[in-house]
């Protein structure tokens, strides 16, 4: 199946089975592995990808469901030049320890501080509730994601 | 990285950080070498049986699949185990839990695996299973390991102390004005890091096989794999990236030998392995299920006089690091406390269960849950406050623990008991209780703890470090142990930075390899920072001193006085000339370039009557300790618990970057938190039923409170700047703190764990 969609700003089209799971099509044709995946079942969130810049469990996805999309991984948040400012708050407020589920984490929440510029800590929590981390206890995760909230307001 | 000298004491922030928040960071599941193939393995699905025969033909027959291997397949020993060996890489007798490899095919792609695999025909002779330890006790118990001497007894050991003969512990009961005696369980756990256990592996055209893994010990892991496949350890190279969380789980061979089987069979082609999440579930390592029977007395006066207690350890199939597990857990069964006479007992036994191993805790999280539960009912009886009851018995230096060993290093148990003494959330509790809404209960409760540092004494605790200046005048720093996510790789920099004043720009970081770094042990037992940090302060001191005595050569200086090193040079201070540091290497000789260094933890000198028998890694000699306090509100409509405030106060030496030993803390007391409120594996005859993270619940963001960390920042002297490992503490508070929390609350004595919301309402109904 003749598929065409836009990854990290660039038009793809490709020629590929549709049923190929999203996941692997990114991690193995493109090389883009930095989408993880930790557990296959939609359950952990490590394989989060922005979809229209919608939050989407890539492991969940099948090839044909790209079509006309544009697709954001953690490679193509940031423009290049700076990082996203979840990334560097990700670094500034310690919340990357194995650094597994950061992408997934990083990429949930910045879709969600697009839509709520200015969160409770109970709503950071509620947004990143799908993806797990096993390392952090999650506290200074939503600590950077309360400063990226107001660095990305003052941008 | 930010471009500044990493100081000690600093919360400067991880050199890892930048690559993994851009997804660059390459773990082991990203390696996808050219012309792979997926490896996988056929596991039993049943939980004890005879293996009659293994029909392969069908699935060899399959396009597309490459080799099936079986037992008679596996060169060597065909045993791997981190310590004991009597675990197969593929079973060819007998099965003995449901994970049990019995086959391991090589493929071109995943769906030919999938396929290949469930075209494997076994036939097995089921055999009764044992699936409990009473069960696996019984004289006419069915025998996992047939060969094995002592039934399914893996390990039965004693430690006694105090005045009197033999069974000093029970003889100090019967002197108690008061005792408590209480029955505990609690359930096997799952690490459930994120990155499952994989690798990749290929022979290289000399012969060596070359594993990339997600490891925490690939030094061991070349022991290991050469031990089972008789290979030389010099014909396998281990390398391990940065791995996606360990706890304990990756540490001893996951994948290893299986990868390195299948290098053997693949004509040089490299070869891929990477476990779903149900086969992480099914044949990864667990935290060890176990009952604990604990009978506590203390005289009238508070003073705690004697213990007296069982433990039992369920080490699955496989004895994995059960042992060790199990004698940790009884040294420090009595907690952070004076006890005068004890007699415990511990028992690590074989069943038809997944294999237990090393998780975060080693067997104290189990036995402290029990202590600390037995604190509060004692303190009860006594009718005294449960943080004055244990302040008055809290360990100080110079106090022989309960394990009978003189405590001659930082011993700050007391210190954390008197933080939360004068914190205002202790201070407030009762306000806070009283303001409990309409259908909710209030209560807080406390845990002390300790935890060893180490491997105890017998297993020596080294490692070798090595700090390069390249002959471009960057510091290179080899770091011979993983960071599965705690921060070492990191401190590692800081101290490099803070003994050679450079900046992060001028430095970098050699991920474990055993072909380029240096035999120095695993990632685990809060040895990690402790061990090599103490090494390479040594080696960054050597190479301080080639580095200004090759300035003073190049600066016609006829003393070294006055020559600094300073971020990129050598400075001399008082001409204020300089020389770089890409000029001073670009003069020296590779074999002057690189420093090595070695250091050996201290051991116990002391050696209590009992214990002398004991497996290496007893006893311990370096402790952390902490004390930790919880607020929990009950809904009684529903039963759930919700915490409201998390105190943890730790006694980590001294900190070395809070901002990494905040991390440590919040992760530990979140999967702790985990444990006690919903983690647990439920087995139904070995077959593990909640395989996945849907029905096997780990916290999310929503269920962990914010906590407050603090410590107590002793001074540790063996320590690198006085630090000491707190990778483990953490854990071993929630369940403790929370069960006394929950009687606080609501009157119910809980004595298992997980408590869920159910278990409550039903104490709630009673």
């Amino acid at each position: 199946m003749l598929i065409s969609f836009c990854l990290n700003g660039e038009l793809k089209k490709l020629n590929i089975s549709p049923d190929r799971r999203v996941t692997d099509l990114l991690r193995e044709d493109f090389g883009l592995t930095g989408t993880k995946e930790g557990c296959g079942t939609g359950e952990c969130g490590a394989c989060t990808i922005l979809a229209d810049g919608e939050p989407r469990l890539s492991c969940l996805m099948l090839a044909a469901q790209l079509e006309g999309k544009k697709i954001v991984t953690i490679e193509g948040l940031s423009d290049g030049q700076k990082l996203h400012p979840v990334q560097q708050a990700f670094i500034d407020y310690g919340a990357v320890q194995c650094g597994f589920c950061s992408p997934g984490m990083i990429l949930s929440a910045a879709a969600f501080l697009r839509q709520t510029p200015e969160p409770s800590r109970d709503q950071i929590r509620e947004s990143i509730s799908g993806n797990l981390c096993r390392c952090t206890g999650y506290q200074k995760i939503v600590d950077a994601l309360e400063a990226a909230a107001k660095i990305m307001q003052e941008e | 990285m930010k471009n500044q000298i990493p100081q000690i004491g600093s919360s400067f922030p991880r050199n890892d950080a930048a690559a993994k928040v851009i997804g660059a960071e390459k773990y082991a599941t990203d390696y996808y070498p050219g012309n792979l193939l997926w490896a996988g393995v056929k596991r039993a699905g049943m939980p004890h049986g005879r293996i009659k025969q293994i029909d392969i033909s069908d699935a060899r027959k399959i396009p597309g699949v490459y080799a099936v291997l079986t037992r008679k397949d596996v060169p060597g020993t065909n045993r791997q185990g981190p310590v004991h060996k009597d675990q197969p890489v593929l079973a060819g007798k007998k099965v003995r839990h449901c994970g049990d490899p019995i086959a391991l095919v090589l493929c071109e792609n995943r769906d030919t695996l999938e396929k290949a695999l469930s075209q494997i025909r076994a036939d097995i002779d089921p055999l009764p299973g044992v699936f409990d330890m009473d069960a696996a006790l019984q004289k006419n118990s069915p025998l996992i390991h047939e060969e094995h001497g002592n039934g399914n007894i893996l390990s039965n050991l004693v430690i006694e102390q105090g005045k009197g003969g033999k069974g000093k512990g029970e003889k100090g009961i019967d002197e108690c004005d008061f005792t408590a005696q209480e029955f505990f369980q609690v359930p096997m756990q799952e690490h459930a890091f994120l990155e499952t256990e994989n690798g990749v592996a290929w022979q290289d055209p000399g012969g060596r096989i070359v594993i990339v893994a997600s490891t925490q010990a690939p030094h061991e892991d070349q022991d290991e794999v050469s031990y089972a496949l008789g290979m030389k350890p010099d014909q396998i190279r281990v390398i391990s990236p940065y791995p996606g969380g360990g706890f304990g789980g990756k540490e001893g061979a996951t994948v290893q030998c299986l990868l390195a089987l299948a290098a053997l069979h693949s004509q040089g082609r490299p070869v891929k392995m990477w476990w779903s999440r149900e086969e992480s579930f099914a044949a990864g390592y667990k935290r060890h299920p176990a009952r604990l029977h604990y009978w506590l007395g203390a005289m009238k006066d508070g003073t705690l006089h004697a213990l007296h207690c069982r433990l039992y350890y369920d080490t699955g199939a496989y004895a994995h690091f059960g042992e060790e597990v199990m004698t940790a857990g009884m040294e420090h069964a009595g907690g952070p406390y004076r006890i005068p006479n004890t007699f415990v007992q511990g028992w690590c036994i074989y069943t038809n269960n997944p294999i237990s191993g090393a998780m975060r805790g080693f067997g104290v999280t189990q036995a402290n849950f029990a202590m600390e539960r037995m604190m509060d009912i004692l303190a009860s009886k006594l009718g005294i406050d449960p943080l004055k009851f244990r302040l008055k018995n809290a360990l100080t230096r110079g106090d022989k623990n309960p394990a009978g060993i003189t405590l001659t290093h930082s011993t700050g148990i007391r210190d954390c008991f008197e933080q939360i003494r004068h914190h205002p959330l202790w201070i407030n509790r009762e306000k806070w209780k009283s303001r409990a809404g309409l259908f909710k209960q209030r209560g807080t409760g406390i845990a002390g703890m300790l935890h060893s540092a180490g491997y105890g004494k017998g297993l020596p605790d080294g490692a070798i470090a090595k700090a390069e200046i390249t002959k471009h005048g960057c510091i290179r720093i080899y770091s011979g142990i993983p960071d599965m996510g705690q921060g070492n790789a990191a401190t590692l920099l800081q101290i490099a930075g803070e003994e050679l004043c450079q900046e992060a720009s001028g430095m970098e970081l050699i991920q474990p390899d055993t072909d380029k770094t240096l035999p120095s042990g695993s990632s685990s037992a809060c040895r990690t920072t402790y061990t090599y940090g103490n090494a390479l302060i040594k080696s960054c001191r050597d190479l301080k001193k080639r580095l200004i005595h090759r300035a003073a050569l190049i600066m016609l200086a006829d003393s070294e006085d006055g020559l600094a090193l300073v971020p990129g040079k050598v400075r001399h201070l008082l001409t204020g000339e300089e020389v770089s540091l890409k000029v001073i290497a670009g003069m020296m000789q590779a074999a002057e370039r690189i420093s090595v260094c070695n250091y050996l933890m201290p051991v116990a000198k002391d050696m209590p009557d009992t214990g002398k028998d004991f497996p290496p890694g007893f006893p311990h000699i370096l402790f952390s300790y902490a004390a930790h306090l919880v607020y929990v509100e009950i809904d009684e409509l529903t039963g759930c618990i919700e915490i409201k405030k998390y105190l943890a106060v730790t006694d980590a030496g001294r900190i070395l970057n809070p901002q990494i030993y905040e991390q440590q803390i919040h992760g530990a007391v979140a999967q702790g938190i985990g444990y006690a409120l919903t983690e647990e594996l439920l087995l139904e005859k070995g077959q593990i039923l909640n395989p996945n993270f849907a029905d096997y619940y780990i916290p999310c963001a929503l269920d962990i409170p914010d906590m407050d960390s603090l410590s107590v920042e002793t001074t540790e002297h063996s320590g690198p700047y006085g630090m000491k490992g707190i990778g483990q503490i953490g854990i071993d508070g929630p369940l403790p703190a929370m069960t006394n929390a929950v009687k606080d609350a609501c009157g119910a004595e809980i004595s298992q764990a997980p408590i869920t919301g159910q278990y409550i309402l039903n104490k709630l109904q009673q």
